[in-house]
Protein backbone atom coordinates (compact mmCIF):
# COMPACT_ATOMS: atom_id res chain seq x y z
CA UNK A 1 0.00 0.00 0.00
CA UNK A 2 1.37 3.41 -0.87
CA UNK A 3 1.89 5.80 1.98
CA UNK A 4 -0.81 8.12 0.67
CA UNK A 5 -3.29 5.25 0.79
CA UNK A 6 -2.26 4.46 4.35
CA UNK A 7 -3.02 8.03 5.26
CA UNK A 8 -6.31 7.98 3.40
CA UNK A 9 -7.37 4.99 5.47
CA UNK A 10 -6.54 6.82 8.70
CA UNK A 11 -3.93 6.53 11.43
CA UNK A 12 -4.33 5.62 15.10
CA UNK A 13 -3.69 9.24 16.01
CA UNK A 14 -3.72 12.40 13.93
CA UNK A 15 -0.45 13.63 12.48
CA UNK A 16 -1.64 17.15 12.92
CA UNK A 17 -4.35 18.51 15.05
CA UNK A 18 -5.93 21.93 15.19
CA UNK A 19 -7.31 22.99 18.52
CA UNK A 20 -9.33 26.16 18.75
CA UNK A 21 -9.15 27.16 22.37
CA UNK A 22 -11.78 29.88 22.38
CA UNK A 23 -14.35 31.51 20.17
CA UNK A 24 -13.47 34.84 21.75
CA UNK A 25 -11.69 37.26 19.46
CA UNK A 26 -10.79 40.92 19.61
CA UNK A 27 -11.01 41.14 15.82
CA UNK A 28 -13.90 40.38 13.51
CA UNK A 29 -12.27 39.29 10.27
CA UNK A 30 -14.81 39.09 7.49
CA UNK A 31 -13.64 35.62 6.41
CA UNK A 32 -13.28 33.99 9.85
CA UNK A 33 -13.46 30.21 9.39
CA UNK A 34 -14.86 29.66 12.85
CA UNK A 35 -17.27 32.64 12.95
CA UNK A 36 -15.51 33.76 16.11
CA UNK A 37 -16.16 36.78 18.26
CA UNK A 38 -17.84 35.90 21.53
CA UNK A 39 -16.53 33.39 24.00
CA UNK A 40 -18.79 30.38 24.37
CA UNK A 41 -19.83 29.95 28.02
CA UNK A 42 -19.33 26.21 27.69
CA UNK A 43 -15.68 26.31 26.64
CA UNK A 44 -13.36 23.65 28.06
CA UNK A 45 -11.99 24.44 31.50
CA UNK A 46 -8.30 24.55 32.26
CA UNK A 47 -8.47 21.07 33.77
CA UNK A 48 -10.32 19.72 30.76
CA UNK A 49 -7.71 21.25 28.47
CA UNK A 50 -4.95 19.63 30.49
CA UNK A 51 -6.71 16.28 30.19
CA UNK A 52 -6.78 16.75 26.41
CA UNK A 53 -3.05 17.44 26.43
CA UNK A 54 -2.46 14.30 28.53
CA UNK A 55 -4.31 12.32 25.89
CA UNK A 56 -2.38 13.91 23.05
CA UNK A 57 0.86 12.99 24.81
CA UNK A 58 -0.30 9.40 25.23
CA UNK A 59 -1.29 9.25 21.54
CA UNK A 60 2.09 10.73 20.58
CA UNK A 61 0.61 13.67 18.76
CA UNK A 62 3.85 15.58 18.30
CA UNK A 63 2.39 19.01 18.17
CA UNK A 64 -0.88 20.86 18.12
CA UNK A 65 -1.91 23.93 16.16
CA UNK A 66 -3.68 26.21 18.55
CA UNK A 67 -6.02 28.82 17.21
CA UNK A 68 -9.40 30.30 17.88
CA UNK A 69 -10.76 32.93 18.05
CA UNK A 70 -7.75 34.66 19.41
CA UNK A 71 -6.28 31.98 21.68
CA UNK A 72 -4.20 34.41 23.75
CA UNK A 73 -7.46 35.89 25.07
CA UNK A 74 -7.85 32.88 27.34
CA UNK A 75 -6.42 33.79 30.71
CA UNK A 76 -4.89 30.31 31.04
CA UNK A 77 -3.35 30.40 27.55
CA UNK A 78 0.30 30.56 28.60
CA UNK A 79 -0.26 27.99 31.34
CA UNK A 80 -1.70 25.58 28.78
CA UNK A 81 1.18 26.21 26.38
CA UNK A 82 3.60 25.44 29.21
CA UNK A 83 1.66 22.35 30.18
CA UNK A 84 1.69 21.07 26.59
CA UNK A 85 5.39 21.60 26.02
CA UNK A 86 6.32 20.03 29.35
CA UNK A 87 4.27 17.00 28.24
CA UNK A 88 6.08 16.62 24.93
CA UNK A 89 3.34 18.19 22.85
CA UNK A 90 4.79 21.00 20.79
CA UNK A 91 2.64 24.04 20.18
CA UNK A 92 2.18 26.30 17.24
CA UNK A 93 -0.34 29.00 17.86
CA UNK A 94 -1.98 31.44 15.48
CA UNK A 95 -2.49 34.96 16.64
CA UNK A 96 -3.38 38.37 15.36
CA UNK A 97 -0.37 39.61 17.34
CA UNK A 98 -2.25 41.83 19.76
CA UNK A 99 -0.80 40.10 22.82
CA UNK A 100 2.74 39.60 21.53
CA UNK A 101 4.45 42.12 23.77
CA UNK A 102 8.25 42.45 23.96
CA UNK A 103 8.19 40.36 27.15
CA UNK A 104 6.12 37.61 25.51
CA UNK A 105 8.46 37.66 22.53
CA UNK A 106 11.45 37.15 24.81
CA UNK A 107 9.76 34.16 26.45
CA UNK A 108 8.98 32.69 23.05
CA UNK A 109 12.58 33.13 21.96
CA UNK A 110 13.65 30.85 24.80
CA UNK A 111 11.40 27.95 23.79
CA UNK A 112 12.17 25.41 21.08
CA UNK A 113 8.77 23.87 21.45
CA UNK A 114 6.57 26.85 20.76
CA UNK A 115 6.09 28.28 17.32
CA UNK A 116 4.12 31.39 16.47
CA UNK A 117 2.04 32.22 13.46
CA UNK A 118 1.08 35.80 12.82
CA UNK A 119 -1.95 36.33 10.60
CA UNK A 120 -1.83 39.05 8.00
CA UNK A 121 -4.03 39.22 4.92
CA UNK A 122 -2.55 42.17 3.11
CA UNK A 123 1.01 43.36 2.52
CA UNK A 124 -0.33 46.89 2.91
CA UNK A 125 -2.63 48.30 5.61
CA UNK A 126 -5.36 49.07 3.05
CA UNK A 127 -5.64 45.51 1.78
CA UNK A 128 -5.20 43.88 5.19
CA UNK A 129 -7.44 46.10 7.23
CA UNK A 130 -10.31 45.81 4.75
CA UNK A 131 -10.53 42.15 5.73
CA UNK A 132 -9.15 42.00 9.28
CA UNK A 133 -10.26 45.36 10.63
CA UNK A 134 -8.83 48.81 11.21
CA UNK A 135 -5.44 48.83 12.88
CA UNK A 136 -4.85 45.10 12.48
CA UNK A 137 -1.97 45.59 10.03
CA UNK A 138 -0.15 47.75 12.51
CA UNK A 139 -0.84 45.27 15.33
CA UNK A 140 0.56 42.35 13.36
CA UNK A 141 3.55 44.36 12.20
CA UNK A 142 4.38 45.43 15.74
CA UNK A 143 4.18 41.80 16.88
CA UNK A 144 6.62 40.76 14.15
CA UNK A 145 8.97 43.55 15.20
CA UNK A 146 8.85 42.33 18.78
CA UNK A 147 9.50 38.74 17.75
CA UNK A 148 12.41 39.72 15.51
CA UNK A 149 13.92 42.01 18.19
CA UNK A 150 13.73 39.19 20.72
CA UNK A 151 15.60 36.91 18.34
CA UNK A 152 12.70 34.66 17.39
CA UNK A 153 13.42 33.36 13.92
CA UNK A 154 11.44 31.08 11.68
CA UNK A 155 8.06 32.11 13.00
CA UNK A 156 5.31 32.02 10.44
CA UNK A 157 3.67 34.86 8.60
CA UNK A 158 0.34 33.40 7.61
CA UNK A 159 -1.68 34.81 4.75
CA UNK A 160 -5.07 33.81 3.41
CA UNK A 161 -4.81 34.30 -0.33
CA UNK A 162 -7.49 36.58 -1.74
CA UNK A 163 -8.33 38.38 -4.95
CA UNK A 164 -7.11 41.57 -3.30
CA UNK A 165 -3.74 40.30 -2.08
CA UNK A 166 -2.67 37.77 -4.66
CA UNK A 167 -0.74 40.51 -6.44
CA UNK A 168 1.25 41.05 -3.26
CA UNK A 169 2.88 37.62 -3.03
CA UNK A 170 6.39 38.98 -3.53
CA UNK A 171 5.73 41.73 -1.01
CA UNK A 172 4.57 39.15 1.56
CA UNK A 173 7.72 37.15 0.93
CA UNK A 174 9.82 40.26 1.44
CA UNK A 175 7.96 41.09 4.66
CA UNK A 176 8.55 37.60 6.00
CA UNK A 177 12.23 37.81 5.16
CA UNK A 178 12.52 41.22 6.73
CA UNK A 179 11.45 39.79 10.08
CA UNK A 180 13.22 36.43 9.76
CA UNK A 181 9.88 34.68 9.36
CA UNK A 182 8.66 32.04 6.96
CA UNK A 183 5.76 32.78 4.66
CA UNK A 184 2.73 30.56 4.74
CA UNK A 185 -0.11 30.92 2.26
CA UNK A 186 -3.45 29.27 2.66
CA UNK A 187 -6.59 29.03 0.67
CA UNK A 188 -9.61 31.22 1.32
CA UNK A 189 -12.38 28.82 2.20
CA UNK A 190 -16.10 29.49 2.17
CA UNK A 191 -16.32 28.31 5.78
CA UNK A 192 -17.73 30.22 8.74
CA UNK A 193 -18.14 33.91 7.91
CA UNK A 194 -15.98 33.21 4.88
CA UNK A 195 -19.07 31.84 3.17
CA UNK A 196 -20.54 35.31 2.96
CA UNK A 197 -17.55 36.95 1.32
CA UNK A 198 -16.13 34.05 -0.62
CA UNK A 199 -17.43 35.19 -3.99
CA UNK A 200 -15.95 38.67 -3.54
CA UNK A 201 -12.64 37.63 -2.02
CA UNK A 202 -11.71 34.44 -3.83
CA UNK A 203 -8.96 34.73 -6.43
CA UNK A 204 -10.01 34.79 -10.07
CA UNK A 205 -9.11 31.81 -12.25
CA UNK A 206 -6.23 33.84 -13.74
CA UNK A 207 -4.98 34.62 -10.25
CA UNK A 208 -5.22 30.95 -9.28
CA UNK A 209 -2.90 30.15 -12.14
CA UNK A 210 -0.47 32.90 -11.10
CA UNK A 211 -0.55 31.58 -7.56
CA UNK A 212 0.11 28.02 -8.71
CA UNK A 213 3.08 29.08 -10.82
CA UNK A 214 4.42 31.23 -7.99
CA UNK A 215 4.14 28.40 -5.48
CA UNK A 216 5.64 25.85 -7.84
CA UNK A 217 8.64 28.10 -8.41
CA UNK A 218 9.24 28.42 -4.68
CA UNK A 219 8.89 24.72 -3.84
CA UNK A 220 8.96 23.98 -0.14
CA UNK A 221 10.26 27.46 0.66
CA UNK A 222 6.74 28.77 1.15
CA UNK A 223 4.45 26.75 3.39
CA UNK A 224 0.88 26.12 2.33
CA UNK A 225 -0.64 23.68 4.78
CA UNK A 226 -1.25 21.59 1.66
CA UNK A 227 -3.99 24.12 1.01
CA UNK A 228 -3.82 24.28 -2.74
CA UNK A 229 -3.90 20.69 -3.87
CA UNK A 230 -6.98 21.52 -5.90
CA UNK A 231 -4.60 23.50 -8.16
CA UNK A 232 -2.43 20.48 -8.90
CA UNK A 233 -4.67 19.81 -11.88
CA UNK A 234 -2.69 22.54 -13.65
CA UNK A 235 0.20 20.13 -14.04
CA UNK A 236 2.98 19.23 -11.67
CA UNK A 237 1.75 18.59 -8.14
CA UNK A 238 2.59 21.19 -5.54
CA UNK A 239 4.68 19.96 -2.61
CA UNK A 240 2.44 18.05 -0.22
CA UNK A 241 0.34 14.95 0.05
CA UNK A 242 -2.37 16.19 -2.26
CA UNK A 243 -4.84 14.41 -0.09
CA UNK A 244 -7.75 15.61 1.97
CA UNK A 245 -6.63 14.64 5.46
CA UNK A 246 -9.97 15.33 7.14
CA UNK A 247 -10.69 12.71 9.79
CA UNK A 248 -7.81 10.64 8.42
CA UNK A 249 -4.65 12.44 9.51
CA UNK A 250 -6.06 15.78 10.71
CA UNK A 251 -9.02 17.01 12.69
CA UNK A 252 -10.22 19.92 14.77
CA UNK A 253 -11.09 20.21 18.44
CA UNK A 254 -13.29 23.24 18.98
CA UNK A 255 -13.51 25.32 22.17
CA UNK A 256 -16.41 23.32 23.63
CA UNK A 257 -14.78 19.96 22.93
CA UNK A 258 -16.58 19.18 19.70
CA UNK A 259 -14.37 17.26 17.31
CA UNK A 260 -14.76 18.07 13.63
CA UNK A 261 -13.19 16.40 10.62
CA UNK A 262 -11.12 19.45 9.77
CA UNK A 263 -10.65 23.09 10.73
CA UNK A 264 -12.60 24.25 7.69
CA UNK A 265 -15.65 22.15 8.38
CA UNK A 266 -17.25 23.50 11.52
CA UNK A 267 -20.72 22.25 10.74
CA UNK A 268 -22.96 19.55 12.19
CA UNK A 269 -22.43 17.46 9.09
CA UNK A 270 -18.72 17.08 9.94
CA UNK A 271 -19.10 16.80 13.71
CA UNK A 272 -17.63 13.49 14.80
CA UNK A 273 -18.40 13.74 18.50
CA UNK A 274 -17.52 15.54 21.70
CA UNK A 275 -14.57 14.62 23.86
CA UNK A 276 -16.63 15.22 26.99
CA UNK A 277 -18.89 12.28 26.15
CA UNK A 278 -16.96 9.49 27.78
CA UNK A 279 -14.32 8.33 25.38
CA UNK A 280 -12.23 11.47 25.40
CA UNK A 281 -10.50 12.65 22.26
CA UNK A 282 -9.01 9.27 21.41
CA UNK A 283 -12.45 7.70 21.62
CA UNK A 284 -13.79 10.13 19.04
CA UNK A 285 -10.74 9.81 16.82
CA UNK A 286 -10.78 6.03 16.79
CA UNK A 287 -14.49 5.25 16.89
CA UNK A 288 -16.57 8.07 15.48
CA UNK A 289 -18.77 6.74 12.67
CA UNK A 290 -18.06 9.86 10.62
CA UNK A 291 -14.32 9.23 10.74
CA UNK A 292 -14.79 5.55 9.94
CA UNK A 293 -16.75 6.62 6.90
CA UNK A 294 -14.13 9.16 5.79
CA UNK A 295 -11.43 6.49 6.07
CA UNK A 296 -13.20 4.19 3.64
CA UNK A 297 -12.15 4.34 -0.01
CA UNK A 298 -13.81 7.40 -1.52
CA UNK A 299 -15.47 7.59 -4.86
CA UNK A 300 -14.37 10.29 -7.25
CA UNK A 301 -17.99 10.61 -8.31
CA UNK A 302 -18.39 13.05 -11.17
CA UNK A 303 -14.60 13.57 -11.17
CA UNK A 304 -13.54 9.94 -11.41
CA UNK A 305 -13.34 9.99 -15.20
CA UNK A 306 -11.25 13.19 -15.19
CA UNK A 307 -7.60 12.80 -16.10
CA UNK A 308 -6.59 15.14 -13.30
CA UNK A 309 -8.34 13.27 -10.52
CA UNK A 310 -5.16 11.66 -9.23
CA UNK A 311 -3.63 15.12 -8.93
CA UNK A 312 -6.41 17.06 -7.24
CA UNK A 313 -8.47 14.21 -5.71
CA UNK A 314 -11.59 16.26 -6.29
CA UNK A 315 -10.36 19.13 -4.11
CA UNK A 316 -11.56 20.32 -0.74
CA UNK A 317 -14.56 18.74 0.95
CA UNK A 318 -15.35 21.86 2.97
CA UNK A 319 -15.17 24.15 -0.04
CA UNK A 320 -17.67 21.96 -1.84
CA UNK A 321 -20.00 21.62 1.11
CA UNK A 322 -20.22 25.29 1.95
CA UNK A 323 -20.86 26.26 -1.64
CA UNK A 324 -23.68 23.74 -1.87
CA UNK A 325 -21.87 21.35 -4.18
CA UNK A 326 -21.95 17.54 -3.89
CA UNK A 327 -18.95 16.13 -2.01
CA UNK A 328 -18.16 13.66 -4.77
CA UNK A 329 -18.07 16.30 -7.49
CA UNK A 330 -15.59 18.97 -8.53
CA UNK A 331 -14.13 21.56 -6.20
CA UNK A 332 -15.82 24.97 -6.73
CA UNK A 333 -12.41 26.23 -7.88
CA UNK A 334 -11.62 23.29 -10.15
CA UNK A 335 -8.89 24.43 -12.54
CA UNK A 336 -10.85 23.07 -15.48
CA UNK A 337 -13.76 25.35 -14.63
CA UNK A 338 -16.04 22.43 -13.72
CA UNK A 339 -16.65 24.04 -10.37
CA UNK A 340 -18.12 27.08 -12.03
CA UNK A 341 -20.38 24.89 -14.11
CA UNK A 342 -21.47 23.06 -10.98
CA UNK A 343 -22.07 26.33 -9.10
CA UNK A 344 -24.20 27.60 -11.96
CA UNK A 345 -26.21 24.40 -12.02
CA UNK A 346 -26.60 23.75 -8.32
CA UNK A 347 -29.97 23.08 -6.85
CA UNK A 348 -31.12 23.67 -3.31
CA UNK A 349 -29.72 26.04 -0.76
CA UNK A 350 -26.21 26.65 0.48
CA UNK A 351 -25.75 25.34 4.03
CA UNK A 352 -25.40 28.01 6.67
CA UNK A 353 -22.38 27.93 8.88
CA UNK A 354 -22.94 26.48 12.33
CA UNK A 355 -22.26 27.34 15.09
CA UNK A 356 -21.84 31.11 14.86
CA UNK A 357 -20.12 33.08 17.63
CA UNK A 358 -19.91 36.34 15.71
CA UNK A 359 -20.42 39.40 17.81
CA UNK A 360 -23.68 41.24 17.20
CA UNK A 361 -24.30 43.12 15.08
CA UNK A 362 -22.54 40.88 12.67
CA UNK A 363 -19.63 42.46 10.88
CA UNK A 364 -20.52 43.42 7.37
CA UNK A 365 -18.23 42.70 4.50
CA UNK A 366 -16.46 45.88 3.58
CA UNK A 367 -16.62 47.16 0.08
CA UNK A 368 -14.52 44.98 -2.13
CA UNK A 369 -13.94 44.71 -5.80
CA UNK A 370 -17.14 43.69 -7.57
CA UNK A 371 -17.73 39.99 -7.61
CA UNK A 372 -16.83 38.17 -10.78
CA UNK A 373 -18.38 34.89 -11.58
CA UNK A 374 -16.29 33.26 -12.71
CA UNK A 375 2.58 11.76 -5.52
CA UNK A 376 4.41 12.11 -2.83
CA UNK A 377 5.51 8.55 -2.20
CA UNK A 378 8.38 6.99 -4.06
CA UNK A 379 9.67 3.49 -3.45
CA UNK A 380 12.43 4.49 -1.05
CA UNK A 381 11.94 3.81 2.62
CA UNK A 382 11.71 7.44 3.63
CA UNK A 383 9.63 10.48 2.92
CA UNK A 384 9.55 13.74 4.77
CA UNK A 385 8.19 17.21 5.06
CA UNK A 386 8.73 20.53 6.71
CA UNK A 387 6.10 20.67 9.36
CA UNK A 388 5.50 23.45 11.75
CA UNK A 389 2.86 24.24 9.32
CA UNK A 390 -0.82 24.02 9.83
CA UNK A 391 -0.98 20.39 10.46
CA UNK A 392 -2.67 19.57 7.27
CA UNK A 393 0.53 20.17 5.42
CA UNK A 394 1.68 16.94 4.03
CA UNK A 395 4.83 15.11 3.21
CA UNK A 396 7.11 15.57 0.30
CA UNK A 397 9.19 12.64 -0.67
CA UNK A 398 12.86 12.96 0.12
CA UNK A 399 14.54 11.53 -2.90
CA UNK B 1 13.71 29.46 18.29
CA UNK B 2 15.76 27.60 15.70
CA UNK B 3 15.54 28.25 12.00
CA UNK B 4 12.83 26.19 10.33
CA UNK B 5 15.00 24.33 7.89
CA UNK B 6 18.01 22.15 8.42
CA UNK B 7 21.37 23.33 7.13
CA UNK B 8 21.90 22.58 3.47
CA UNK B 9 25.64 22.26 3.90
CA UNK B 10 25.48 19.08 5.97
CA UNK B 11 28.52 16.87 5.32
CA UNK B 12 28.00 13.70 3.27
CA UNK B 13 26.75 10.70 5.18
CA UNK B 14 29.40 8.21 6.29
CA UNK B 15 27.90 4.84 7.20
CA UNK B 16 31.14 3.57 8.69
CA UNK B 17 30.80 6.04 11.56
CA UNK B 18 28.67 5.70 14.68
CA UNK B 19 25.32 7.51 14.57
CA UNK B 20 22.32 7.99 16.81
CA UNK B 21 18.87 9.49 16.65
CA UNK B 22 18.86 13.17 17.53
CA UNK B 23 17.66 13.66 21.10
CA UNK B 24 15.17 16.24 19.81
CA UNK B 25 13.52 13.62 17.62
CA UNK B 26 10.55 11.52 18.64
CA UNK B 27 9.43 8.36 16.85
CA UNK B 28 5.81 7.23 16.66
CA UNK B 29 5.30 3.64 15.51
CA UNK B 30 2.85 3.17 12.64
CA UNK B 31 1.78 0.15 10.61
CA UNK B 32 3.94 1.32 7.70
CA UNK B 33 6.98 2.10 9.85
CA UNK B 34 7.05 5.24 11.93
CA UNK B 35 6.57 8.97 11.98
CA UNK B 36 9.66 10.87 13.10
CA UNK B 37 9.26 14.41 14.34
CA UNK B 38 12.12 16.81 15.00
CA UNK B 39 11.05 19.30 17.66
CA UNK B 40 13.87 21.66 16.77
CA UNK B 41 13.31 22.02 13.03
CA UNK B 42 9.63 20.99 13.20
CA UNK B 43 10.15 18.59 10.38
CA UNK B 44 8.20 15.41 10.07
CA UNK B 45 9.60 12.40 8.24
CA UNK B 46 7.91 9.19 7.33
CA UNK B 47 9.98 6.08 7.85
CA UNK B 48 8.29 3.92 5.30
CA UNK B 49 9.59 0.56 6.39
CA UNK B 50 9.56 -1.13 9.80
CA UNK B 51 13.14 -2.21 9.18
CA UNK B 52 14.28 1.37 8.71
CA UNK B 53 12.74 2.03 12.11
CA UNK B 54 14.73 -0.90 13.53
CA UNK B 55 17.87 0.51 11.93
CA UNK B 56 17.31 4.00 13.33
CA UNK B 57 16.50 2.65 16.78
CA UNK B 58 19.57 0.43 16.64
CA UNK B 59 21.99 3.20 15.64
CA UNK B 60 22.89 4.21 19.18
CA UNK B 61 23.86 0.67 20.12
CA UNK B 62 25.87 -0.14 17.00
CA UNK B 63 29.49 0.73 16.28
CA UNK B 64 28.49 2.09 12.87
CA UNK B 65 25.40 2.83 10.80
CA UNK B 66 26.40 0.07 8.40
CA UNK B 67 26.52 -2.37 11.30
CA UNK B 68 23.07 -1.20 12.47
CA UNK B 69 21.78 -2.03 8.99
CA UNK B 70 23.36 -5.50 9.11
CA UNK B 71 21.85 -6.17 12.51
CA UNK B 72 18.42 -5.22 11.18
CA UNK B 73 18.80 -7.77 8.41
CA UNK B 74 19.35 -5.31 5.57
CA UNK B 75 20.80 -7.24 2.64
CA UNK B 76 23.61 -6.07 0.42
CA UNK B 77 21.20 -5.24 -2.39
CA UNK B 78 19.04 -3.18 -0.05
CA UNK B 79 21.95 -1.43 1.57
CA UNK B 80 22.14 1.36 -1.00
CA UNK B 81 18.55 2.45 -0.48
CA UNK B 82 18.85 2.27 3.30
CA UNK B 83 22.05 4.28 3.19
CA UNK B 84 20.29 6.85 1.07
CA UNK B 85 17.46 7.01 3.59
CA UNK B 86 19.93 7.43 6.45
CA UNK B 87 21.74 10.14 4.51
CA UNK B 88 18.46 12.01 4.10
CA UNK B 89 17.74 11.63 7.81
CA UNK B 90 21.23 12.92 8.56
CA UNK B 91 20.81 15.88 6.22
CA UNK B 92 17.64 16.91 8.03
CA UNK B 93 19.24 16.43 11.45
CA UNK B 94 16.99 13.50 12.40
CA UNK B 95 20.07 11.41 13.10
CA UNK B 96 23.43 12.78 14.20
CA UNK B 97 26.95 11.46 14.36
CA UNK B 98 27.86 9.98 17.68
CA UNK B 99 31.20 10.70 19.24
CA UNK B 100 32.62 7.54 20.73
CA UNK B 101 34.16 8.15 24.15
Amino acid sequence: MRLVERFASGLDAPICLTWELTYACNLACVHCLSSSGRRDPDELTTDECRAVIDELEAMQVFYVNIGGGEPTMRSDFWDLVGYATSHHVGVKFSTNGSRITPAVARTLAASDYVDVQISLDGATPEVNDAVRGAGSFETATRAMQHLASAGVTGFKLSVVTTRQNVDQLDAFKATAEKYGAQLRLTRLRPSGRGARVWQELRPTPEQQRTLYDWLLARGGDVLTGDSFFHLSGYGEALPGLNLCGAGRVVCLIDPVGDVYACPFAIHDQFLAGNLRHGGGFSGVWREAPLFTELRRPQSGGACSSCGHYDACRGGCMAAKFFTGLPLDGPDPECVLGRGDDALAGRVGSVPSPSPDHSRRPRPVAVAMAPARTVRPCDNGPLAGTALGDNGDRAPIAVR
Amino acid sequence: MPPPTPPLDAPPFDGSLPWKMNSQVSLRPESFGALAYHFGTRRLSFLKSPRLVTVVEGLAGAPSADEACLRAGVTEEEHVSFRRALAALAASGMIVERTVP
